[in-house]
């Protein structure tokens, strides 16, 4: 029974967050307490949905390229012709996550102006930290033994690379991506002050017009979607991790 | 088998005559385009509209454009090849010094005498070079495997060099200065909110975390809950948790009496500072808790066989033990709160945030740099201290522990 | 055959193995042995090419190993080594099957080679053939180890501690299949140790390996009786001299004409073990009955003692 319970509030908070998005409407009674008489609960500068959307969009987009560019770049500072590049990539990618997202956000506008770009490009480069790290990690700390025999079986480096050091990181690199990918789901809000069509207008629009039912729902569904994906990616390193062996 | 890899990589490496860093001729090439392809300054009619690009020879007297240039090249070359590290880091240090030395100098020779509205900003070529020299800078650095004290002494040794630049009025002419100039009482003020948000709320969630570590990890029943609901805190986006708060905050403001006096109102600090400290909680309490787990069993049980009670064992024991785990977690607080702290201005909390969005609204993009840069000094710094901190209190354990 | 020539490997201008010569017979085994550190594992991994060696030349059955690339060398040569390396997210299966794979073969052919050396190992094939590494016990696991070394019939076996993790009662059996599967398959073994007992057990050949260099090479007999050095004297150990000599000949050569009484030994164990029956049961004899059962002749007391002395 209680193995089940996160479960079952799981799908409970995905089909409040479908309904909310599909009927924000009928949602309008539970929210109509936060704000003044005259004011509107329900946002009603656009639709919730389409903004719903539009931020996932963007932080997938983001993600996937991340992802793309950050395993790769991995795989070369661990191969030994960018072995030199190792112990300096690990330090920047220290001081890099020093950056806080909102610095790195506001420094993308001055390069390529306001709208989706500069969001775009701050999710990319905050999102490419943790999965490039992550992705070191796995590929650096695999099991001697196995790359040993993997090795003394004959495998070329390409094959070691697919059959053994890749399978065998993907939970590490997994988790490196759902770190990513909540953080960008957060900074991705951020991102409607310069301009990007995402949850953050809901948010900012509240904060403008003092509405807090507008805040509140731009912050909940975004904090349902960090939740949803953080738990269903969790899920999946799971599955990978079991399916990896836990020896 | 990778240190049997870098060896033979040394190996091919000595047989050539000439040893060429990788890393060198990338800087090289960035070194190359940043000063001849790309412009270094931009002068602009007034601090919003598009200005003219300037290239290092537009933008400097004839002789400081072709000194910078010469210093440029020489620095570049010394990291084109395998050299000592301190070379190289004498070299990115003499260029960046040049570089700062040089924006400086390209805004006073740039803006029209008398042209109050006119502004020079660096251009990308300028952050390129910047860029370029630092990545050397961090390659030197990484490779000395400086110790910690000596990462601090760096640390102070620039802190004092950008000081003494900014004092000197060497940079007065350039833009971003010229913001600070119109607005140096609120930058300082806003500077100390900021600083008090993060710090602030760093300290009160050491104060609450450390002992709900102690107690989450003692009692195994309650570690599970109290680390999942810190874990769901973590993931509502700062923007929104800020939001969130300032309507319970109105309500405490409105009903409690006496608080309104105290300053807790629905907007302003007293929202970001909850949510700052919240979102410190995670990384207090977790690390805690990994760091008392990590202490060993032995040293646990050896402590209880010489008669220690709980609390001698864990306050001589466990807890300098769990140290360095502990300030680890603290260094991710401190990191993670001056980033988090920009958003406070937008729920009226004040910090460097206000330059920021103020800009972004003006899009005065030197306004934005004028919140940016100095957060990203603020946290850049803690994270070299608290690293150094850290590796401090781990060398004192692993020595002990090898003796 | 594997060829050894005048092979050094320096590291850092320090000669790990230093200047070693040595032949290994065809369907052989030869164990190297030698305190932590003297070399042993890089002498190993030359054979394959996991090391290259700084001079020096191996040959396989006459043929350079430097003659092609190394990882299609490796695809010939079985490899196992200590904690077995098993791929933790393959199934014991697709790891059995993996140079096979690498190798091309036809998925027929691999299926029936996995089944074959599953059943080789007692390890039922249905059931354990779709496990993961880590749903075994570390007996399995390296059981599988060496059969995934086998996997592509190779004729040189190459095993660097294989069963150095294994307690003592699971250890004794891996080193009796092992002998087992070397008749069976005729496999060139190469082992690596620094378990004397398992070595002389084991042994047809015996290289002592102390800093880099090899001491001493030769049947385990003659190290007791001739040590050429004083470290393989130590590595023998005085109060063990006889016992090893026992331990590294079989009965039938003690075997003599006669009767005895009792339960009969068979011809195949070593002279160790028909000494502690005969002081166990408290007899001056045993029979001695061939693999099939048929009688021998009988082993005495006096001619194990002349045995285990030392050697005029
Ligand atoms: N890749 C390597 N780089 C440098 N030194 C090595 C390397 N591999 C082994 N050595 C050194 O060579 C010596 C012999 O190692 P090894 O062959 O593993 O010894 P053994 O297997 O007999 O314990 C050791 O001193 C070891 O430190
Ligand atoms: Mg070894």
């Amino acid at each position: 029974m209680r193995a089940w319970l996160p479960t079952i509030l799981r799908g409970l908070l995905l089909l409040v967050l479908i309904a909310f998005l599909v009927t924000p409407g009928s949602f309008e009674p539970l929210l109509r307490p936060l704000v003044q008489p005259n004011a509107p609960a329900i946002y009603n500068q656009g639709s919730l949905l389409a903004l719903t959307l539009l931020h996932l969009r963007t932080v997938f987009i983001a993600t996937l390229v991340a992802t793309v560019i950050a395993v790769l770049l991995a795989i070369l500072v661990t191969r030994s012709f960018g072995a030199e590049f190792l112990q300096l990539s690990r330090s920047l990618v220290n001081i890099g996550q020093t950056f806080p997202p909102v610095a790195v956000l506001a420094l993308a506008v001055p390069a390529v102006g306001f709208g989706e770009k500069p969001t775009l490009i701050a999710l990319f480069l905050y999102g490419l930290l943790p999965i490039f790290e992550n992705t070191l990690t796995g590929l650096t700390n695999l099991p001697r033994s196995v790359m040993e025999a993997a090795r003394g079986a004959g495998m070329t480096d390409f094959q070691r690379l697919l059959q053994i050091e890749l399978p065998l990181s993907l939970p590490v690199i997994v988790a490196g991506i759902r770190l990513s990918m909540v953080i960008s789901l957060s900074t991705a809000t951020i991102g409607s002050t310069v301009a990007a069509k995402t949850l953050g207008e809901v948010i900012i629009a509240g904060l403008q017009s003092n509405n807090l039912a507008f805040i509140l729902q731009g912050g909940l569904i975004v904090g349902a979607l960090a939740v949803l994906i953080y738990d269903g990616l969790s899920a999946a390193e799971a599955m990978l991790t079991r399916r990896a062996g836990s020896t | 088998m990778g240190r049997a890899r870098l060896l033979s990589i040394a190996r091919q490496g000595s047989g050539l005559r000439i040893r060429f860093d990788k890393l060198g001729i990338v800087i090289a090439l960035l070194v190359a385009y940043g000063a001849l392809g790309a412009s270094f300054a931009v002068l602009k009619p007034n601090r919003i509209v598009q200005g003219e690009a300037k290239m290092i020879l537009a933008a400097l007297p004839a002789w400081a454009g072709w000194g910078l240039i010469v210093v440029l090249f020489l620095a570049a070359a010394a990291s084109l090849f395998r050299t000592s590290s301190w070379l190289k880091l004498v070299a990115a240090f003499a260029a960046l010094v040049t570089l700062a030395l040089a924006i400086g100098s390209a805004a006073s020779f740039l803006a029209p005498a008398g042209n109050t509205y006119a502004r020079v900003s660096p251009a990308s070529g300028f952050w390129l070079l910047l860029f370029a020299f630092m990545l050397l800078a961090a390659d030197a650095i990484t490779r000395l495997r400086p110790p910690p004290w000596m990462r601090v002494l760096f640390l102070v040794l620039t802190a004092g060099g950008v000081g003494a630049i900014l004092l000197s009025g060497s940079w007065n002419g350039l833009s971003i200065m010229k913001e600070y100039a119109g607005r140096a009482d609120v930058f300082w003020s806003e500077a100390g909110q900021h600083v008090r948000l993060a710090l602030g709320s760093l300290i009160v969630a050491a104060a609450a975390g450390l002992p709900l570590g102690i107690l989450c990890h003692r009692v195994a029943a309650l570690r599970a809950g109290v680390l999942n609901t810190l874990n769901l805190i973590q993931t509502i986006p700062s923007i929104a948790l800020f939001g969130i708060l300032i309507g319970p905050l109105a309500w405490i403001a409105a009903t409690v009496p006496g608080a309104a006096e105290i300053g807790i109102r629905g907007i302003g600090t007293a929202p970001a500072f909850v949510a700052l400290f919240l979102y410190s909680l995670l990384p207090a309490v977790a690390n805690t808790v990994v760091g008392l787990a990590g202490v060993p069993r032995e040293a646990n049980e050896a402590a209880r066989g010489i008669g220690m009670t709980d609390r001698q064992r864990l306050f001589q024991i466990e807890f300098p033990m769990a140290l360095p785990v502990i300030l680890t977690g603290i260094r991710i607080v401190l990191v993670q709160n001056i980033g988090l702290a920009t958003i406070a201005a937008l729920i009226g909390g004040g910090g460097f945030g206000v330059f920021v969005f103020q800009g972004i609204g003006q899009t005065a993009m030197d306004l934005v740099l004028l919140g940016a840069v100095p957060t990203v000094a603020l946290a850049f710094a803690a994270a070299v201290i608290l690293d150094a901190l850290i590796e401090m209190n781990s060398r004192v354990l692993i020595g002990a522990r090898s003796a | 055959m594997i060829e050894i020539e005048a092979v050094t490997k320096l590291y850092d201008d320090v000669a790990v193995v230093d200047n070693v010569s040595m032949v290994i017979e065809p369907r052989t085994v030869t164990v190297v042995v030698g305190t932590s550190g003297s070399g042993k594992t890089t002498l190993l991994r030359m054979i394959n090419r996991l090391v290259e060696p700084s001079s020096g030349a191996i040959r396989l059955d006459g043929e350079d190993n430097r003659s092609i690339p190394g990882h299609e060398l490796r695809r010939r040569i079985g490899y196992a080594i200590q904690g077995h390396g098993l791929f933790p997210h393959r199934t014991v299966a697709e790891n059995i099957a993996t140079v096979p794979g690498l190798l091309g073969w036809e998925k027929s052919r691999i299926a029936a080679k996995v089944e074959e050396l599953l059943t080789l190992f007692q390890l039922d094939p249905k059931m354990f053939g779709s496990r993961y590494p880590h749903e075994l016990s570390g007996g399995q696991q390296q059981r599988v180890g060496v059969a995934r070394a086998l996997a592509a019939e190779p004729n040189v076996l190459l095993m660097d501690e294989p069963f150095g993790a294994l307690d003592p009662i699971i250890r004794a059996k891996a080193q009796d299949d092992l002998l087992a599967i070397q008749k069976h398959f005729g496999t060139t073994i190469v082992l690596v140790t620094h378990d004397m007992d398992e070595a002389f057990y084991l042994a047809d050949k015996i290289a002592v390996m102390d800093k880099g260099r090899v001491l001493q090479y030769g049947p385990p007999a003659e190290l007791v009786r001739a040590p050429a050095a004083p470290f393989v004297e130590t590595l023998i150990g005085d109060a063990e001299r006889p016992f090893r000599l026992l331990s590294a000949a079989k009965i039938g050569a003690a075997v003599e004409p006669g009767e005895a009484d009792g339960e009969p030994i068979g011809e195949d164990g070593t002279q160790q073990e028909a000494l502690a029956d005969l002081l166990w049961s408290g007899r001056k004899a045993l029979p001695v009955v061939s693999a099939s059962g048929a009688p021998m002749g009988r082993v005495t007391l006096d001619a194990l003692l002349k045995c285990a002395a030392r050697p005029q």
